[in-house]
């Protein structure tokens, strides 16, 4: 199939960018969405012209490398789906592609599509984790794990990071990301000592960030490639709010 | 002999006491002075985000330097299926002797015994410890952890967090370093990427880096350098690695000093999706743990192109299961790879290409029900669906094996040192502790064995019996790195030929898959070494890389990485060649037993072989080899028999 892709050029974080035509030719549908933008650049490369600089990694969804917005949508049509898992069967002869990155103050564009998401990073500094160093933990099995709440912690803990929950939101929120992770440590007896601490200075961070506050509109976990449920928002508010009061 | 060159540093005593016994025998640094040293970590994955940290926790000032945009996204987040724990759970008679064991024959015998007792010693801790993080392991429905087998064992001492087990942990140890950096006992460089190791009187003293978001060149002085960048699966162009995986880091180390051991044995994982055409930029793995409940099978007739559903059971042929019947479907990785070699080298191929074997789940459907399947394997089979388009529920996957991991990697003692003072090689970048041929659910063991424990304890060692004179990168050791890195990419860029690097790339992956993959023989392999030396002039002199070093120039970044192949590439061959016997990964068609098994040599190629970069350019290629002899006082050395 040959397609028309209308793509976001941005030489650097602070030069101005704008939409490029481009064809792509011969695409089969086998390819991943990626693939096909690798036969592209291939192409540019040829010509002498500069490729179209995008970032990915594992290509399997699961490092939360890559992501940009397709015709509207971060990660592209498919539910549940990163970029990288995106098969140009999807798509169909003549169709017009746009591709854009991920838009979000707190995600400066470092170079066309690739964003620099150092933000999340830093939101995990200020508590997503538990203060455990290294060596003479208990035995692991000393501390049974209900299976239901070891299931919803998991559910939590899959988030890659990609910031398509961020992209989606018209508040360019960080909320999704930030629960997921108070989600999967404060639903663990080992999470416990350190709910409140966590909740308080992680939502600080997000807001220090220059991410917006959360609307419940529910894009960002329609957009989620892993489906985190919008649920661990509200545990989120819940836990802050009991975090706020308890360390009046 | 071993060479004096290559002692292993391994401590006397049985076995079982090494460890211990090394322990209290090493020096402590003093904790007033442990703020005073500071370490240069390159690589987060499991290996480096676990050292990291645990260096970070006992007071060293540690730089933890990486390519992604983010720690978090190292390639050790792929890992699929699981991480190995004698732990005995399940009581099924495991043990740290069983692992042990099954760790050495896995590995074909050719790994150092002590080195493998350690890490199964170890196993045990690292579950408490990621438990104690909060991973989220798999559990029964009583709250205790659940355990699963994996190829080339008879217990299930595999734990598991669905089919994302190296997503979990990698987060666990990110998260461990995230906590650091807040503390401020860890500076964070990400999107940099280690281009050169700065040597000062004999010692590892720093590195050169490039932003790849700036295009600057920076050096960092450190009184030791700890080096987790992985492995070198991408010289095969298609593998399952991740596209920015690669060797640069522990290849710049190579042409520093430090010797490259057994760059031969390379692992091919039986079960991944075949590729589809030409346009393939990698490979996904289905992992090994679907092998507990599928069934591989090819049809029985030659060219069968009838759809599975239509192929009765009596025209199916279930070969490892017919092979290998106490191990069936749970053979070796290495063993199942060939065994779906020859299926599709006589013609009982599958699928558009006919590069590809059935792996089927009808009957662990029908026994355990589409929800118990799906609980287990969820993920994976989603995985499946979206790249070729088919349900595994209700079609047989169709697989292939394909380049995975290498055992091979940086020689190190049984402190992780290089042959270079201070520089310290974990996790798939050093040779250590698989041999011949890994067992799968042992990566990630080892990674988070060498990073969580090994590391902080040897690296101590090392601090307090070494002074270091202060240095700074104003040094002329580093000023001269850098002028050599700028020198090589304007090297690169000013080359402007015409072919694009990702076809270079691709050539000499067609290459090292078709004479030094899975079945290798002293003709494929010296044919290889010539058509590599043509590659790489060819590259040199007319690669096509647009463009400039001042900003994120992802073309410029993969040039580097597939120059650094090139050699790369040779080395292997070369290894492969001088290794006339067959073991684990590598098998040498000329030397197999009358049933199609590895035939080893011992006699011959009982050791490790470490190999000296004798070069000067990228021209012609030196190496001097260096051998260090494997004595095997615990295990018996046999014929590996998986029947």
């Amino acid at each position: 199939m040959n397609l028309k892709l209308k793509i976001w050029r941005q030489a650097g974080p602070k030069a101005e960018g704008h939409f490029m035509e481009y064809l792509a030719r011969d695409v089969s549908e086998d390819m991943s969405f990626l693939e096909m933008l690798d036969v592209v650049n291939h192409d540019l490369i040829k010509q002498g012209k500069e490729p179209v600089e995008f970032d990915s990694d594992c290509r399997e969804g699961i490092c939360g490398t890559c992501g940009f917005v397709i015709n509207g949508n971060p990660h592209g049509p498919d539910i549940a789906t990163t970029v990288c898992q995106l098969h140009m069967r999807r798509f169909k002869d003549g169709d017009e592609i746009t591709i854009e990155p991920f838009r979000a103050k707190a995600f400066p564009i470092v170079r066309d599509l690739t964003i620099d998401r150092g933000s999340f990073d830093r939101i995990i500094q200020s508590g997503g984790y538990i203060s455990v160093n290294t060596g003479n933990a208990q035995d692991a099995n000393n501390l049974p794990v209900p299976k239901q709440d070891a299931d919803m912690a998991f559910a939590n803990a899959a988030c890659i990071g990609c910031g398509a929950c961020v992209a989606a939101c018209k508040n360019a929120s960080a909320s999704l990301f930030t629960s997921a992770k108070i989600s999967h440590l404060g639903l663990l007896p080992q999470g416990q000592p350190e709910r409140e601490s966590r909740v308080l200075n992680m939502v600080a961070q997000m807001d220090a960030e220059g991410f917006g506050s959360c609307t419940n509109i529910g894009a960002c976990s329609a957009a989620c490639p892993k489906e985190i449920s919008l649920e661990s928002i509200a545990r989120m508010n819940r836990d802050h709010l009991r975090a706020k009061i308890a360390r009046r | 002999m071993s060479d004096k060159k290559l002692d292993s540093k391994v401590p006397e005593g049985p076995i079982q006491q090494k460890w211990d016994k090394h322990l209290f025998d090493m020096k402590l640094v003093n904790p007033a002075n442990k703020r005073k040293h500071t370490v240069l970590v390159v690589g987060t994955g499991l290996a480096g985000a676990s050292a990291a940290a645990s260096l970070a926790e006992l007071g060293y000032h540690v730089k933890s330097f990486c390519i992604q945009d983010s720690p978090r996204r190292a390639h050790s987040i792929a890992a699929q299926g699981g991480i190995n724990a004698a732990k005995n759970y399940p009581s099924d008679g495991d043990s740290v002797y069983r692992l042990f064991y099954d760790t050495v024959k896995g590995g074909d015998f050719r790994a150092r015994e002590a080195n493998v007792y350690r890490l199964a010693q170890i196993s045990r801790q690292i579950i408490d410890q990621c438990v104690a993080q909060g991973v989220p392991f798999a559990r029964e429905y009583g709250g205790l952890l659940d355990n699963r087998s994996f190829g080339g064992a008879q217990v299930s001492r595999t734990f598991y967090a669905r089919g994302q087990t190296g997503q979990q942990l990698l987060i666990g140890a990110y998260q461990a370093l995230m906590r650091q950096v807040n503390l401020k006992n860890v500076d964070l460089y990400v999107r940099r990427e280690m281009l050169d190791l700065v040597v000062v009187d004999g010692k590892a003293r720093g590195i050169t880096v490039r932003n790849l978001i700036t295009g600057e060149i920076e050096s960092y002085a450190g009184d030791a350098v700890v080096l987790s960048t992985g492995g070198y699966g991408n010289v095969y162009y298609l593998s399952t690695n991740a596209m920015n995986s690669n060797a640069t880091a522990a290849w710049r180390c190579h042409r520093k000093g430090a010797y490259f051991a057994n760059p031969c044995y390379t692992q091919i994982h039986p079960t991944c999706i075949p590729r589809s055409g030409e346009h393939q930029s990698k490979l996904t793995l289905m992992s090994e743990s679907l092998r507990n409940d599928g069934r591989v099978w090819a049809p029985k007739a030659k060219g069968d192109k009838r759809p599975p559903q239509q192929i009765p059971e009596s025209e199916r042929d279930y070969y490892l299961e017919r092979v290998y019947p106490s191990f069936g479907n749970l053979a070796p990785r290495d063993v199942a790879s060939r065994q779906a070699k020859f299926r599709v080298d006589e013609g009982h191929g599958v699928g558009p290409t006919g590069e590809a074997v059935f792996l089927d789940f009808a009957d662990a459907i029908k026994r355990l029900g589409k929800d118990k399947v799906s609980e287990k394997y969820g993920n994976l089979f989603e995985m499946y669906e979206k790249i070729t388009g088919e349900n595994p529920y209700e079609v047989p996957m169709r697989i292939y094996p394909a380049v995975h991991y290498t055992m091979g990697g940086l020689w190190v003692d049984y402190n992780l040192q290089s042959t270079i003072p201070g520089l310290h090689v974990l996790g798939e970048a050093n040779f250590s502790d698989h041999g011949a041929n890994r067992l799968g659910a042992s990566a990630l063991m080892q990674g988070l064995a060498d990073g969580y424990f090994v590391i902080p304890a040897t690296l101590s060692d090392y601090l307090a019996r070494n002074k270091f004179d202060k240095l700074d990168t104003n040094h002329e050791a580093f000023q001269q790195s850098q002028k050599e890195v700028k020198g090589r990419l304007d090297q690169l860029l000013g080359i402007r030929g015409s072919i694009p690097v990702g076809d270079i790339h691709r050539d000499l992956g067609k290459i090292m898959w078709n004479y030094v993959g899975m079945g290798r023989t002293a003709a494929g392999l010296k044919k290889a070494i010539d058509e590599i030396g043509v590659l790489r002039k060819k590259f040199w002199e007319d690669v096509k890389i647009l463009g400039t070093q001042d900003y994120k120039n992802m073309e410029l970044e993969r040039a580097g990485r597939v120059a650094d192949f090139l050699e790369l590439g040779e080395l292997m061959a070369r290894d492969a060649l001088h290794r006339e016997e067959s073991c684990g990964g590598h098998f040498r068609e000329e030397y197999q037993t009358p049933d199609n098994e590895a035939q080893r040599n011992d006699d011959k190629f009982a050791y490790v072989a470490a190999w000296e970069s004798k070069s000067s350019g990228h021209g012609q290629l030196n190496w001097e080899l260096h051998k260090e002899d494997l004595k095997f006082e615990y295990v018996k050395l046999a014929q590996r028999s998986y029947k």
